[in-house]
């Protein structure tokens, strides 16, 4: 028992206090800035592997972009990736960053479906299915669980069966073989019940956006509640997304 | 007669200079090289369409002589053929996939089922829903069907037992699901950025493992020789994903047994591990780390006081809760005996990595076909041999401890970084290229052709999982249904690296 005490007593305080505020370590590309310096646009828009970047105004897609940050690299000047990991919106246009315009990504709260803070802000449990991800993002909403993160202790947790969830978290670009058991998760849940996209990969296909061997007919047929963007999704991006639709 | 040629690791040549047999000899060659040799193995079996014929290239890796003995064969369109596998078991998914992708048909195939169910496979009638599982006729037994959407944040797989009472008889593993068409993604997308960034997906949680077999593969096939900075990039960020998933694995597997504290510290310890990666490249995963020709991310000085200092935060606190675990009779009768997977078993399945080494099978990329710095490495490979939980278990805890000498050895010695621009590469027409990496999981094995132009033709890419599946399959047998999650976890196999 002594050593179990030990063990723990070694650990110190691992929880990040203020999940809000708290700065990431390290050059973390989080929430791009772009200048309105003059540019080559077709250059510009050319350098994107994903077809994020947009010109007159040139506009960086965070639905679309992979965050591998090519495009400050080539034009340092025009584009900077802040550190800013709040990257979560519940419309598309909300995740579209344009020139000259540094301010954070936020949620439309005229948007936010009335029942959602009013049953789940004390309380949301979530199914998680993973629809083809790279388990990336499967690795990071773990993470969002874990003793440093601690989701828990916003009431947001995830749970084992759909019948028990308030809602679904998506992951990865949704193949043709996963678009049923997807469908088969959703219609279990209980309503009222959001959904949650997490990852480039599921707001927009990613890299995987013009395969044959998916089917996306799902995000056609309803509406998510919140995209979060990144590859992978960071824990405090997907905990600052989550509280900011339950308005905590 | 020369039946085959000899490359070595990341070595390109012209397609023409692969013998082209005919069946009979494509096939005797191919399993007499296998016979009775452990230390040889296929790393890649696969058709290349070509019309309304296949061509067929065998890559059988011998690990004392660390070369790769390519063949080739030309067969039609829904040719029926001998199997492979009914020599050599280990060739029996190979032939499952070149089934699925070009319909040819085996007569004498052990096991032949389809495999992911590729949104371009030939017959189109075969779906997900008719998998024709292994059945029993008894009214003793009963079957449990899990997944494919699983208790956890996990991907899916379904996952069919056939039980008697608590004990499995039988475990079916259907995968597929997380099929995604990577492979001919890698054809479609033009830039070298694109696919780079497609290798980086293939299996996010390897994601140095396959961007480095993609990268060390192209730039094989554009005659370009990497510079030490590269190699050391390479090299020092695949010992640092070791580290990092193993660990997290460690807390996994301590949460399958409810063992909390475990579960806590060792997911908490995985932290500063990908936090450090995140402060090197700007992500927890390592994507944008690994470019081709370039890196956008040198290596200094102050990175390798950074890491020491990681690494003195990290040591006391692993070695302390490596050393309880290792210890603790309630975690220890859960590992011990618990998924067994024989010598023998391993080596008829042609497993790699951790799964082979777990039961006496010496398969380690870093010493059989050394890539990047693991030449300058005196790599001696973990092997364990009860092929349990326990195993598997030990395998985490000494390569993590031996990967940490590894990195230290490695940033002791910075080279200067020289590669910040992208050079002009260019894959040469006709070339077949094989790449090998031993990511954490195991051997990833990637192999190109091009066309007489220089474009890609083919991109085969062979995840360690591949073969791994079975041997999970194989360990619940005979144990209680209640320890499959400790039995997986312990695997902790790709869904999308095998379903692609």
């Amino acid at each position: 028992m002594f050593d179990n005490i030990k063990i723990l007593y070694h650990q110190g305080k691992q929880f990040i206090p203020n999940v809000k505020t708290v700065e990431v370590p390290g050059i973390f590309r989080g929430r791009p800035v772009i200048s309105t310096l003059p540019v080559d646009e077709q250059a510009i828009k050319s350098v994107c592997p994903l077809g994020a970047i947009d010109t007159n105004p040139v506009r960086l897609n965070l639905g679309k972009c992979n965050f591998c940050g090519e495009c400050a690299l080539k034009f340092p000047d025009k584009i900077k990736f802040t550190k800013d990991y709040k990257l979560s919106s519940n419309t598309l246009e909300g995740l579209i960053v344009t020139e000259g315009e540094d301010k954070p990504i936020t949620i439309n709260e005229s948007l936010i479906r009335p029942e959602i803070r009013k049953f789940f802000s004390g309380s949301l449990k979530l199914r998680q299915v993973s629809a083809a991800g790279d388990n990336s993002c499967e690795l990071e909403l773990n993470a969002s669980g874990n003793v440093q993160f601690d989701m828990v202790r916003f009431g947001v947790e995830f749970v084992a069966s759909p019948r028990h969830a308030d809602g679904v978290v998506i992951t990865g670009p949704i193949s043709q073989n996963m678009a049923a058991a997807l469908q088969i998760t959703y219609d279990a849940i209980p309503e009222p019940k959001i959904i949650i996209l997490a990852g480039v990969d599921a707001i927009s296909g990613g890299i995987f956006a013009n395969s044959p061997a998916l089917d996306r007919s799902f995000i056609d047929r309803y509406k998510p509640d919140l995209y979060i963007s990144g590859n992978p999704v960071h824990p405090l991006a997907v905990i600052n997304g989550i509280l900011g639709l339950l308005g905590k | 007669m020369n039946y085959n040629v000899a490359i070595r690791n990341n070595q390109s040549i012209p397609v023409k200079d692969i013998p082209e047999q005919s069946y009979h000899t494509f096939l005797e060659s191919n399993i007499g090289l296998l016979k009775d040799r452990d230390d040889r193995h296929c790393v890649n079996y696969f058709g290349y369409g070509i019309g309304e014929s296949v061509k067929l290239f065998c890559c059988i890796a011998d690990d004392s002589m660390h070369l790769i003995y390519v063949s080739s064969c030309m067969i039609n369109k829904g040719a029926t053929l001998n199997s492979f596998a009914k020599h050599n078991f280990a060739f029996e998914k190979f032939e499952r996939e070149i089934n699925e992708n070009f319909g040819i048909k085996y007569t004498d195939h052990p096991w032949f089922k389809p495999v992911r169910y590729a949104h371009n496979r030939i017959e189109k009638s075969k779906i997900m829903d008719n998998y024709p599982f292994y059945g029993v006729d008894s009214e003793e037994l009963h079957e449990v069907g899990v997944g494919p959407v699983h208790a956890g944040i996990i991907e899916p797989g379904h996952f069919r037992f056939i039980c008697n009472g608590e004990q499995i008889m039988h475990l079916e593993i259907q995968l597929g699901y997380q099929h995604r068409g990577v492979e001919q993604l890698f054809l479609q997308k033009k830039s070298l950025l694109e696919r780079t960034i497609l290798a980086e997906s293939i299996v996010g949680d390897t994601t140095v493992g396959h961007t480095t077999a993609f990268a060390n593969l192209w730039e094989s096939l554009s005659d370009y020789q990497a510079d030490k900075d590269l190699q050391f990039t390479r090299t020092l960020a695949l010992e640092l994903e070791r580290i990092a998933i193993h660990t997290g694995d460690l807390s996994a597997m301590c949460t399958d047994i409810a063992y909390q504290l475990g579960s806590s510290v060792f997911g908490r310890l995985r932290t500063p591990i990908i936090n450090y990666m995140q402060e090197w490249c700007g992500n927890r995963l390592a994507k944008s780390l690994i470019r081709v020709g370039k890196t956008n991310f040198p290596y200094t000085e102050y990175h390798a006081k950074r890491l020491n200092e990681v690494f003195v935060a990290y040591e006391p606190d692993f070695n302390e809760m490596i050393t309880k675990l290792f210890k603790l009779p309630s975690a220890l009768s859960r590992f011990e005996r618990t998924g067994v997977v024989t010598h023998e078993e391993v080596k008829l399945i042609g497993t790699v990595g951790m799964a082979a080494r777990m039961s006496g099978l010496n398969r380690d990329i870093r010493l059989s076909h050394p890539h990047n710095l693991y030449s300058t490495i005196n790599h001696e490979p973990i092997i364990k041999n009860h092929g349990d939980v326990y195993s598997r278990a030990q395998i985490r805890k000494e390569e993590v401890k031996q990967s940490i000498g590894y990195v230290k050895a490695l940033i002791n010695d910075i080279p200067a970084f020289t590669s910040l621009s992208e050079p002009e590469l260019k894959p040469r027409p006709e070339m077949f290229a094989l790449s090998l990496v031993e990511g954490w999981r195991g051997e990833i094995c990637h192999c190109a052709i091009t066309n007489n132009k220089g474009e890609l033709a083919l991109y085969k890419i062979k995840d360690p999982s591949f073969h791994n599946w079975l041997a999970l399959a194989q360990s619940v047998r005979n144990n209680e249904i209640s320890d499959f999650p400790i039995c997986n976890k312990s695997f902790n196999l790709s869904y999308c690296g095998h379903d692609l």
